[in-house]
């Protein structure tokens, strides 16, 4: 019993971890197509930041990823302990996203960036103690 | 990098810590909701605290997206996790709560990490793919000028 109640908290999380890393990769990759927004809210004002944004089909797809996160999160939450669900499901997510932002970003992810996603990972596993 | 992108990047991490540390304030003050009655969540919504949250929130992914638009995601991330650290901080000096030694470790931990990843490029250039990236600049190549009869010299040494 406790090893399929195991499996099922891990596919959970697995869950959220994967429509978060594909909502945060996805907008990502919206916003580094649309260009810099700093540059585009100086020669069309904010409206037209705005809507360079929202217009974008990546942005949208990309917060819909994200919202079944969080919808995968809340109903995590109704099986699982916070304390498991949050950490887990956040330092996962790091990890997941520095691999994916190498290889559908192609991010440059060097050993310095590597270092930093091992230890904020495990920083946020340890915060849940 | 410049002041004005790192003072972004700041209020990346400022607007999540305190929205965050907001929503959590605004929610414990409300009686426990159930999950058959979520119709509770419209009066949540509707409190000074919680919509002080909302509000930071909003800011906290304008922001983000815009940091989105001029730096990689894997340095975006790492940088403003330093609100996991404030949230921390701000959970023991005004919520009150314990903070044990392995979440003082996590606290460090996270700190390093924001070192190392400030310390490099924030944006990788993509000049083939068609993206955003700067594309670098063409750097004229200087060929040596050559009399029609060195070119003949030339062609004569090719065919030997």
């Amino acid at each position: 019993m406790s090893a399929v109640y195991g499996f099922a908290t891990a596919a959970m999380i697995g869950s959220i971890v994967l429509w978060a890393t594909a909502g945060d990769v996805l907008t990502a990759s919206a916003m580094r197509r649309i260009g810099d927004l700093d540059e585009i809210r100086a020669s069309s004002g904010l409206a037209g930041a705005i809507r360079a944004v929202v217009s974008s089909p990546r942005f949208i797809s990309g917060v819909l990823c994200m919202a079944l996160s969080f919808f995968s999160l809340l109903y995590a939450l109704n099986h699982a302990d916070l304390s498991l669900v949050a950490p887990a499901s956040a330092s996962l997510t790091f990890a997941s996203n520095a691999v994916a932002a190498k290889f559908f970003l192609h991010e440059n992810v060097d050993r310095r960036r590597w270092l930093a996603v091992l230890f904020v990972c495990i920083g946020v596993g340890l915060l849940a103690h | 990098m410049n002041v004005r992108r790192w003072l972004i990047l700041g209020v990346v991490t400022l607007t999540s810590a305190f929205g965050d540390t907001f929503l959590d304030v605004g929610m414990k003050k409300l009686p426990p909701l159930s999950l058959h009655h979520l119709g509770g969540l419209l009066i949540a919504v509707r409190t000074p605290w919680v919509i002080a949250g909302i509000v930071l929130l909003i800011g906290f992914f304008a922001s983000y997206l815009t940091a989105l638009s001029w730096a990689d995601l894997t340095f975006v991330l790492p940088a403003t996790s330093l609100g996991y650290v404030i949230v921390a901080l701000l959970g023991k000096y005004w919520l009150h709560e314990q903070i044990s030694g392995a979440r003082w470790l996590g606290i460090v931990l996270i700190t390093i990490g924001v070192g190392f990843v400030t310390q490099g490029p924030s944006y990788t250039e993509l000049p083939s793919s068609g993206l955003p990236g700067k594309l670098p600049k063409l750097q004229p190549i200087a060929v040596p000028l050559r009399s029609s009869e060195q070119l003949a010299r030339s062609g004569k040494a090719g065919r030997r």
